[in-house]
């Protein structure tokens, strides 16, 4: 297809930022060196070094849980709710005023586009801590009493490194909780920036630690003795291990685990909005999302109709610089999630589905995948039960709702699922009948601070968001 | 010459019906002061696999129907329970060696639970699913909703503490497989044809009898079960490793509270219907 549209190069600067050469861990209110190895992280998008980062290691994870735990004891358990909340609300308030800041950074170390850093990330990190702020002195009303459980582990991915850590720590610290927090290893950044924004709101030392590290580190963190809570979002791989090593303790554990959600069109869909909710739906974020609708599900007779609008959609998306103010689709995260998505995709040619990917030039340096959908896949395949993570669809087809049913929770995952139809009927009896913690029906990937999110099954267990994400962090009525 | 007394054989209860354990094997059930009052079926790891199937096939219709019409299921269990409540008396009696007095404590009790839960049926989804005002043209709405297969190691009290642990669980519309106490297991089958006469669909509730030990890991290692009540687990270690089985497919937990020896007299909170709860969001579009 000839491009009928060039776009002129539209860059958002990054003279905004200012990346050191090398960071330390943030422990009790301070910058600290730590005491192992450092590690380097890079641009995706590029495969330039951005900065030397600190590996944390069992007696620095030690060192924070202590300063958790001092500030819990002393400072933190012992503030009142409305007092906690303006700490909260100044976070918030810090983080809009330093959202360009944010985004950009986040773009750097992630490789998401920036319109998605800028426009979703960000706003619903500060609207997070909004949201959180307000419960802090309102908990009595919450129904799950008031009583904090203490220190809280927390371990977050690379997809939304900073709108991970806001829907870990908001929670935590207006429960009255303080937190040990680890980024994940690939994008560390944005967590170290929130490190200065705890400091310029003069957040009590030790309320909040961040320690950067790899699976070591996280590992420190989940068995730590002191630990009361650990909260964890990632691979299910990694959650069945944390679930084992809390196993006979008395540790209060969320999980927020991986999917394979079915995107179920139905043939009386307004199509071109279907369309734009399955682009949406698995090519958003470079389709880094567990809740990606990466399975689509669409009516037998209208297949060709939807395909062959998804194809024309596809071939319109922007693929490139995350910097670029058009860009529709980043970078790959890192080499290896790169080499993942790769090898499922050749499994997916092997086992006999047939891939098409949009046509677009791919930059030279960093690591890059071109949005691609799989048709004539079966359940069988293991590009329709595994979680790719990554921009590729894997397209099935039904002929009544209840076969759809079938084949959508047909899975050991449960976390999200989407619905495209015109009867309000159906939408509601498909809501009813999908197993799996968000349905969006005639929308998708949508996300709010005031809206639970989590799983079914083995998409894992407990709340994120919402009054009901309060719970992770709290007694109970009981307590 | 006085008449004698035609005695009853305790067997299985799953799927609805009564069965021997498939492995044949039955244990001596034995009175307080160590005087056979029964052989109680030992069941096996098949009767256990075979008891997940009955709940998983019953957990679709079950889990559909309106909560209105589970509150009446379970408000009939407590209206069986209750004409049939000097059976349980007598049996609580001869399994614990307990006054008459404490065994009609028990009874009441129980049949008070039933009819306590049965009442939160159509109620706690009002308690614990919100609208949630989101910051966009959207409708949004979280429910709970069951986990699904709920596998339970019932404590040693042999009728409320059955009670208290299983009915929570139904009400909400999971099904259940339950392992009944090892030394008290008579009155837990008992329950059993209490259930079966009271309109819960077979498979809704099963009843295993035999080693806690030797069944428990089975159900807690089991990829079509998807939460384990460890309430009964009263070996430490043992709850650690069903613990640690149940993350193969990340099982909702409930831990034994050690040294917290649970009060079944008391009001329970909604906590033990809530473990075993997921919650769903929707959303849609508010627009023309």
């Amino acid at each position: 297809m000839t491009n009928i549209f060039e776009y002129a190069p539209a860059p958002e600067s990054r003279a905004i930022v200012d990346i050191k050469p090398s960071y330390g861990l943030f422990i009790n209110g301070e910058f600290v060196d730590g005491n192992g190895t450092s590690f380097k992280t890079v641009n995706p998008a590029t495969e330039e070094v951005l900065a030397e980062v600190a590996e944390a290691t069992d007696a620095d994870v030690d060192e924070a849980v202590k300063a958790a735990r001092r500030a819990y004891t002393r400072v933190w358990s012992r503030m009142s709710g409305a007092e906690r909340a303006k700490y909260l609300y100044r976070i918030a308030r810090i983080i809009q005023e330093r959202g360009r800041e944010l985004a950009v950074l986040e773009s750097i170390d992630n490789g998401k586009p920036i319109k998605e850093s800028r426009d979703v990330d960000v706003p619903i990190v500060a609207a997070h801590f909004f949201y959180y702020a307000g419960w802090a002195d309102k908990l009595k009303y919450s129904g799950y009493g008031e009583t904090p459980l203490g220190v809280a582990g927390q371990v977050i991915p690379w997809n939304f490194p900073l709108l991970m850590l806001a829907w870990k720590i908001a929670p935590a610290l207006a429960c009255g909780n303080t937190v040990v927090l680890k980024p994940a290893e690939t994008t560390p950044l944005t967590a170290l920036l929130f490190a200065e924004i705890c400091q310029q709101a003069d957040l009590p030392p030790g309320v909040v630690n961040i320690v950067t590290g790899a699976g070591d580190t996280g590992r420190a963190i989940v068995s730590h003795p002191d630990v009361d809570k650990v909260a964890f979002t990632g691979s299910t791989e990694v959650g069945k291990a944390i679930a084992r090593a809390v196993a006979g303790s008395d540790k209060k554990v969320t999980l927020e685990l991986g999917g394979k959600a079915a995107n179920i069109v139905f043939d009386d869909a307004p199509l071109d909005q279907a369309v734009e909710g399955i682009v949406n739906g698995i090519f958003f974020n470079q389709g880094h999302v567990c809740c990606a609708g990466s399975r689509l599900l669409v009516q037998e007779s209208v297949a060709d109709e939807v395909m062959d609008r998804l194809k024309r959609r596809m071939a319109t998306l922007r693929v490139g610089d995350p910097l670029d103010k058009n860009t529709d689709v980043g970078a790959i995260n890192s080499a290896e999630q790169l080499a993942k998505i790769r090898e499922l995709s050749q499994v997916g040619e092997d086992e006999g589905a047939e891939r098409w990917s949009a046509p677009c030039d791919l930059p030279a340096n960093g690591y890059w995948f071109a949005p691609t959908v799989f048709t004539g896949v079966s359940q069988a395949h293991r590009i329709a039960r595994e979680e790719i993570f990554g921009p590729v669809l894997s397209v099935l087809t039904f002929r009544t709702p209840s076969e759809a049913v079938e084949k959508a929770n047909n899975t050991p995952f449960g976390l999200s699922a989407g619905v495209w139809t015109d009867k309000g009927s159906r939408i509601l009896s498909m809501a009813n009948r999908l197993r799996a913690g968000v349905v969006w029906a005639n929308t998708f990937n949508k996300f709010d601070p005031t809206s639970p999110f989590g799983g079914y099954k083995e998409s894992g267990y407990g709340r994120e968001g919402g009054r009901h994400g309060l719970e992770a962090y709290l007694k109970g009525a009981d307590a | 010459m006085s008449r004698i007394d035609v005695r009853k054989t305790y067997k299985l209860y799953i799927g609805g019906a009564f069965p021997r354990s498939e492995s044949g094997r039955s244990y001596v059930v034995n009175d307080a002061k160590g005087k056979l009052l029964a052989n109680a079926a030992q069941a096996s790891r098949k009767d256990a696999r075979d008891a997940v199937v009955a709940a998983r096939a019953a957990f679709g219709g079950w889990s559909g129907r309106t909560a209105y019409n589970r509150a009446q299921v379970v408000y009939r269990i407590a209206e069986v329970l209750e004409g049939r409540r000097e059976q349980f008396e007598a049996e609580i009696r001869a399994s614990e060696g307990v006054s008459a007095a404490k065994a009609k404590t028990a009874v009441d009790a129980a049949v008070d639970r039933l009819v306590w839960y049965a009442g939160w049926a159509d109620k706690i989804t009002q308690v614990v699913g919100n609208a949630n005002p989101v910051a966009g043209p959207y409708f949004n709405l979280s429910t709970p909703e069951p986990s699904g297969v709920i596998a339970v190691v019932a404590p040693r009290d042999p009728l409320l503490g059955l009670v208290s642990v299983v009915a929570p669980l139904i009400i909400t519309g999971n099904t259940v497989v339950v392992i009944a106490s090892e030394d008290h297991p008579l009155t837990a089958i008992t329950l059993g044809e209490v259930m079966a006469t009271s309109d819960l669909p077979g498979g809704v509730v099963n009843v295993l009898t035999g080693s806690q030990a030797e069944i428990a890991p089975w159900l807690a290692s089991h990829m079509d079960v998807n939460g384990i009540d460890l309430t009964g687990v009263e070996d430490a270690e043992l709850a650690t490793e069903l613990e640690v089985a149940a993350a193969d497919n990340l099982k909702r937990v409930r831990r034994p509270s050690p040294g917290a020896t649970d009060d079944w007299l008391a009001e329970p909170g909604l906590d033990r219907m809530t473990q075993f709860l997921e919650t769903k969001t929707v959303w849609h579009p508010i627009g023309v």
